[in-house]
Parts: C-alpha cells; sequence; structure tokens
C-alpha cells in the first residue's frame, strides 16, 4: 500500500460539494487515516478524512464471501487477484479551509474542488502551519456528520502529535473546544477524556 | 483569533484584564464575565474590592457586591467532570463553567485622567456590552478618593489594595456622623482615627464625652493587652481634659485639665424623663418631675424635692397631684444622685454655668475638649444625665450665638462636633424627640453643632435621627434589624447588606455618606507607633479661630494677651 512514488497523491474526487467531497483512493484500501488531513487543487483547497468506505466498483454486484477454503485473508486476496479490480476504496473528506496567496483562510472556499482534482495528504510541516489557528474546530463540529465526535478527537490527536511543544497545544486545543462546546458539556468531556 | 486571546493582550492596558461586561443594569449593577483564560478566577476578587471598567467614552469606578459560579449547560451541575483529571477541569474552568461579578458603577471618570478639573461624578449610565474590566489602581484610587492633605485624612487601605483611603473632613464635619459595630469589632479605635483626623483637619472642634476614659489620655487595646496613646498624649495643648472624677484620675497619674460641677439647680425635669429607663421610672414617675418644678420653680425643685422625708413625700404628691407611690419612687431613685460628688446640692452656685463657660471658651479657642467619667463611666445614669445637661447648655449658646451672628453680621461659632457613645440611650424613639441630642441630630448644621454617635445596637436609635447621619462608618454587624437600620434610605443597600455581613470583625469597616464619594470597605489604619509619628509629624502648629496656621509673632501675642 506504498504510495505513488516521488509525491504523496493518493487519489481523486470523484464527488464535490461545498462543504465536503469524496475521493477515491487509487489503490484498495489506500487511504489516509480518520481526520487526517489531504488538499487538492490549486490553490489547495483543505479538508479533513472523516469517513472511509470500501465497496463493490459495481454497485449492482453484490460482495461474495470466498475465503473458506483459504488459509488466510492474504492467500484469499492472493487466489482471486480481480479483487482490487472489482472493489475500491473512497473517503470523504470534510472542508475545512483554503489558501489565497500566503494566507490560510479556515473557512469554506467560495467554490469547491472540482472533479477529478488531484488529492494529496499533507505534510507534517503543512498540517503545523495550518492549525496556527483552529477556528475550523467550528466547521468540523457543524458538519453534520455522523461521525463528527470521533472525527474531531482523531484530526485534534493528530494536530497534537504533529507539534514540537504537544502539552501546551493540548491546552491550546482543550480551551478551543471548551469554548465550541460550551453548551454540550457530554460532547466535550467525551473528546477531552480521549485527548492524547 | 483564538491564541490572541490565549496571549492575554489587552486594548487599553499592560495590565491583565478581569473580564467583561456582559450584561446588568444601572439600578442593579453590571456582571462582568470573569475571563475565560483562566488567568483571574473568583477566587482572585473578593466583594467589595475596586473595579475600572474602561467603556467607549468614559471609565467607571465600581465596586464587587456579589460573586456567582455560572455554566453555560446547565447539565454540568448533574455531570460534573471527573475529577481524577484534572485536564478536564481545567479546560472547563472558565468556558463552561465560569465566574462572575456583580460590579456597582458608582462613578464615572474621563477615559484620559489627569485634568485636575474634572472630577469623578456619580454614576448615571453603564459601560456598554464587553467592556473589559480592571482591578482598579491605586491612582484611580487617589482620583476619586482624594489625596491626603489637610482636608483628606488617610483613615484606612482598600481591601487588598496598599493605596491611601482618604476621607473628606471638611464634609465629614458638616453633617452628624454615626460609628457603628458589634461590641469588640473595634469602634472605639475607629472613633479615635476619626477624631484624629477632625483635630488634624481644624474644621471643628469637638466635645467627647469619654464614657470608659479612652480617648484623653490613652485607653487599653484589650486584644493585645497593650495601652494606645489618647489624644492629649498625641496633640497636647490643642485637648483640654476635663473629668467628673479627679479621684480617680489621681490613682491613673494623670493630670486633667479642668474638673466638671454640675448644681442641683441645673437639672431639668427632661434630663429625668431621658433617666427613666437607667433608673427604673414609670411614666408617670418620670413625670412627676414638671409638676414638682411647677411647685418648687426651675432652679430648686430637685434641691428642694430631696431635702423631703418620709410623709412629707405624700403630703406633697396630694398637693401637686400626682400618685403618691410614683412620686415616692422619684424620690428614692433620685437620692442615687446625691452619691455623685461631682452634683452640687447647694442652692446658689453656679459650678455647671461654669463648667459649660470653661467647656465653650476652650471650644471657641480651636481646642478639643474630652470629658472622662472616671469611675463614673460605668454608671450610665451619670454617663446620660451629664452628657445631656451640658450639651444643652452648650447648645443654648451656639444657637444664640448663631442667631445674633445672622442677626449683627458677626461671627458664627466654630463649628462642634459632639462625641455621644451608647447613643441609643440618647437617641431612642421614645426620647428622640425631646433630648438635645435628637434636636442637634435633627437642626443638622444649622446652629455649626453636629453629633457623633456610637452605638452598637443602631436599630435601637430612632429612624428620623438616623436619616440625618450624613456620613456613617459601621464595622461588623450581623443584627438583620442592626443591618437594615444602619443602610436605610443608603442607594445600593441591598448589595452593601451583604458586604457588610462579610466584613472581618477587626480593623474592617463599611464606610459611606457624604465625606466618601461612594461606600467602601476599608481596612483601618493601625493605632500604633507609627500611626503616632505620622500623627505628630502632620500636626499643625496652634491654629487660631479662624483656621489660620499661627506664626511664631502671633503665638508671642497670643500669649501676651492670655496672660493680661
Amino acid at each position: 500500500m506504498e504510495q505513488l512514488a516521488g509525491n504523496n497523491r493518493i487519489g481523486e474526487v470523484i464527488e464535490s460539494s461545498t462543504t465536503a467531497f469524496i475521493v477515491q483512493s487509487y489503490r484498495l484500501y489506500n487511504t489516509p487515516p480518520l481526520g487526517s488531513f489531504i488538499q487538492t487543487g490549486s490553490p489547495p483547497i483543505f479538508g479533513v478524512v472523516c469517513k472511509i468506505t470500501t465497496e463493490p466498483l459495481d454497485p449492482t454486484r453484490p460482495i461474495i464471501a470466498r475465503g473458506e477454503g483459504a488459509d488466510s485473508e492474504e492467500q484469499l486476496y492472493k487466489d482471486n487477484p480481480q479483487l482490487s479490480r472489482l472493489l475500491t476504496s473512497r473517503f470523504e473528506a470534510l472542508i475545512v479551509g483554503h489558501r489565497a496567496g500566503q494566507q490560510i483562510n479556515q473557512h469554506l472556499p467560495a467554490l469547491p474542488p472540482r472533479v477529478h482534482s488531484f488529492v494529496n495528504s499533507c505534510s507534517e510541516s503543512e498540517v503545523v502551519d495550518f492549525s496556527n489557528h483552529l477556528d475550523f474546530i467550528h466547521l468540523l463540529l457543524n458538519s453534520g456528520s455522523i461521525v463528527t465526535e470521533e472525527t474531531v478527537l482523531a484530526c485534534m490527536n493528530q494536530l497534537i502529535q504533529a507539534q514540537p511543544l504537544q502539552s501546551d497545544f493540548r491546552t491550546k486545543v482543550g480551551r478551543a473546544l471548551a469554548k465550541e462546546l460550551s453548551s454540550d458539556i457530554r460532547q466535550l468531556t467525551s473528546i477531552l477524556r480521549s485527548l492524547m | 483569533m483564538i491564541d490572541d486571546e490565549l496571549n492575554g493582550a489587552s486594548p487599553l492596558s499592560e495590565e491583565h484584564a478581569l473580564g467583561l461586561v456582559v450584561g446588568g443594569s444601572l439600578s442593579q449593577g453590571v456582571e462582568i464575565r470573569l475571563d475565560p483564560d483562566g488567568k483571574s478566577t473568583v477566587e482572585d476578587l473578593k466583594a467589595g474590592s475596586f473595579v475600572t471598567i474602561h467603556g467607549n467614552k468614559n471609565r467607571f469606578f465600581g465596586v464587587v457586591t456579589d460573586l456567582t459560579l455560572e455554566n453555560s449547560d446547565p447539565r454540568v451541575k448533574h455531570n460534573p467532570p471527573p475529577l481524577d483529571d484534572k485536564f478536564i477541569a481545567e479546560m472547563v474552568s472558565g468556558t463552561v463553567a465560569y465566574g462572575t461579578a456583580e460590579v456597582i458603577p458608582h462613578l464615572t471618570m474621563p477615559l484620559v485622567l489627569g485634568d485636575p478639573d474634572v472630577v469623578p461624578v456619580s454614576t448615571k449610565t453603564i459601560p456598554p456590552h464587553f467592556s473589559p474590566a480592571y482591578p482598579a489602581s491605586d491612582s484611580d484610587v487617589e482620583t476619586v478618593f482624594g489625596r491626603e492633605d489637610e482636608q483628606h485624612f488617610w483613615i484606612g487601605n482598600p481591601l487588598d489594595m496598599q493605596s491611601k483611603l482618604c476621607l473628606n473632613l471638611e464634609e465629614l464635619v458638616k453633617r452628624s456622623i454615626g460609628v457603628f459595630g458589634k461590641s469588640g469589632t473595634g469602634k472605639t479605635f475607629l472613633t479615635r482615627l476619626l477624631l484624629v483626623g477632625i483635630l488634624q483637619g481644624n474644621q471643628a472642634s469637638s466635645l467627647i464625652f469619654d464614657m470608659h476614659s479612652e480617648y484623653g489620655w490613652g485607653g487599653q487595646d484589650t486584644d493585645r493587652n497593650t495601652s494606645v496613646k489618647g489624644l492629649k498624649q498625641l496633640f497636647g495643648s490643642r485637648v483640654t481634659t476635663f473629668t467628673l472624677d479627679p479621684a480617680q484620675a489621681r490613682r491613673r497619674g494623670i493630670s486633667t485639665d479642668e474638673v466638671v460641677n454640675i448644681n442641683y439647680s441645673e437639672i431639668e425635669p427632661e434630663d429625668i424623663e431621658l433617666l427613666r429607663e437607667t433608673l427604673n421610672l414609670s411614666e408617670v414617675a418620670g413625670s412627676s418631675a414638671y409638676n414638682l418644678q411647677h411647685k418648687f420653680g426651675q432652679k430648686d425643685w430637685l434641691h428642694r424635692f430631696l431635702a423631703l422625708r418620709g410623709t412629707d413625700i405624700n403630703e406633697l404628691a396630694v398637693e401637686i397631684g400626682v400618685h403618691p407611690q410614683a412620686l415616692s419612687t422619684l424620690h428614692n431613685r433620685l437620692r442615687r444622685l446625691e452619691r455623685y460628688n461631682f452634683l452640687d446640692s447647694s442652692p446658689n452656685s453656679r459650678a455647671s454655668e461654669d463648667t459649660t463657660d470653661k467647656i465653650i471658651h476652650h471650644l471657641e479657642r480651636g481646642n478639643h475638649v474630652v470629658l472622662e467619667f472616671g469611675d463614673y463611666g460605668n454608671d450610665l445614669t451619670a454617663y446620660i444625665l451629664v452628657s445631656n445637661l451640658l450639651s444643652r447648655r452648650i447648645h443654648e449658646r451656639y444657637v444664640s450665638q448663631t442667631d445674633s451672628a445672622e442677626g449683627n453680621g458677626g461671627k458664627k461659632p466654630r463649628p462642634l462636633v459632639i462625641v455621644i457613645e451608647e447613643a441609643h440611650k440618647f437617641l431612642h424613639p421614645g426620647v428622640a424627640s425631646q433630648t438635645i441630642f435628637g434636636i442637634i441630630a435633627r437642626e443638622l448644621r444649622k446652629y455649626s453643632v453636629t453629633l457623633m454617635v456610637i452605638d452598637q445596637r443602631p436599630s435601637a436609635i430612632d429612624q428620623e435621627v438616623m436619616s440625618q447621619l450624613g456620613t456613617r462608618l459601621t464595622c461588623l454587624l450581623d443584627n438583620d434589624r442592626d443591618v437594615e437600620a444602619v443602610l436605610s434610605g443608603t442607594s445600593g443597600s441591598r448589595q452593601l447588606r451583604g458586604v457588610l455581613s462579610r466584613l472581618e470583625p477587626k480593623q474592617q469597616a463599611l464606610m459611606f455618606g457624604h465625606a466618601l464619594p461612594m461606600p467602601v470597605v476599608v481596612h483601618t489604619r493601625g493605632y500604633d507607633e507609627k500611626f503616632y509619628a505620622e500623627v505628630t509629624q502632620r500636626q499643625p502648629s496652634k491654629v487660631d479661630d479662624q483656621g489660620r496656621i499661627e506664626t511664631a509673632q502671633d503665638r508671642l501675642e497670643r500669649e501676651i494677651n492670655e496672660l493680661f
């Protein structure tokens, strides 16, 4: 599942809207993890991965269980090489900001990314750059996604991991979350409890 | 931006803001939401602390009256964050769960200080939403309460601040003053401070009816078991001491300037009426003194009445139409007066005229008079009798002097502050309308005489008298009725009530009224060696009756005049 040589390109936009876009991975199971940052288009639009699915390319052809006689799952895929052509991995990314000149704006771009735009994963330095401000938490929390809480948690943990001063940044994240979720103590404590 | 807020940068000041105005009203005070960055918590503020709020056009100077714990999600009460996770508690505090302070803005100041002509004025508006609030600085306090000088006496410090808080002495002595507080909360020390202030300011003379000999020649600090200096020791010749009990003064090894003598002929039925409670007299017995005066005459009634024995009293009762039993009781009780050595029974003596003359003479010269009761201090009858009688005579003089001054355009008498302790004995609703103190309290400064009443039961003082007190200083009070009585007629009494009931039992007092621009809790100055030194240093030389400081030449002339 290694990335394409020479760049971080991981897939293409196959569906796009104002608040989110869906990316098809070039390779089966080669998606960035939940909550990670990706970028697409030029100037780049930033997204946070929120929902990953692997399903048949043709929705009319249901998947059949094939491994009854196989020794291992690896063996199963080797014995059925057509699977990597019949299945595909897709993921949804919530739009959290875009670059305008030198500045990163943490609000929605005027236009969503075009279909077939290439999608790259963000490097650690790009993530640190983006996380100077945490206003995008508001966009994540209000995305209406069914996995909002887990996406926010995963995203914040990745941000903290990428920082040089992790403890200070954790406090900054904690207070930003507390401000956003000031009317929902249950959700707030649930996220804070799992923050790294 | 969130990180800007984390830096805590304030647009107006280097110092960190306490929080922001988020609501409120002019009548109830504004609500300050304490800093969401968690840098100032609710524990950093205290009821009574000063706060300045920077509005868009004005600065508001106010005082914290209440502190509240609020939340943005009521579920925080039912599901508080886990105790073992400090991180969650830390993040939730100041955001979901936060503190608010209720601040009453009292005064409005310009945004930029420095113009001496612009003085703080009482607030008629409130700061807009999201105005930042800061702890008041020393210069704010000085702007509001004045700088220590001839007219401003440093009475103490605001809570948790080192700034000097000053009383306006001119305003203080213009109207009557009330000093209240439970027993042992520092009324006497506070009164000593005030008297030192009045002496320093030299706006008025004072006549102190010193029940327990605490003001003239020093008293006791019962907490530290040490003796403290009195006014005489601090101010020397500017204070004259009178005593009712020269024997006790000799025992204490102090020399008093004058001895008080009062003749029977000076005692009036009004005095007896005032003594009804302490002598345990019925209304009928008390009022029969008026019948006696009618029968025997203004001057002789008491002398002749006390000379009667046995059946003569019954015959007299029949003659003047008073119940014999009542008259007999009156006779018995009044015979207690015979024990008083300061009372002179000889019919034609002018003893008390002399005493009154002497007191007035000293007062007119700008001196302050302390009348020590010695052993009679424990006898309320003696205290009430003497202070009422002398005050009446002095007041009469002041009234005639003022009237003639108004008529002839002459000199009005020098303002006088009469200090009485256990004031409710003179000013309770039953007698306040009749006693001289009730009259003085109501007349205000018309005749240049005002009162300083010291009491531990303000609720027992007539409401009308309480309402006339210009400046009230109160130490801790915990009886609801007393608290109510002290705060009656004051704006914002609801908020002050909370402040008053939370005073420390020592060295703290709530002060409000004419001598201060706004109500304030004061940590009063220590009355110790440091204070003596400061007072002695600030002491003006002899001051003449027009309030002028005396030069060496003046002094020589005065001494020559006094000699010849």
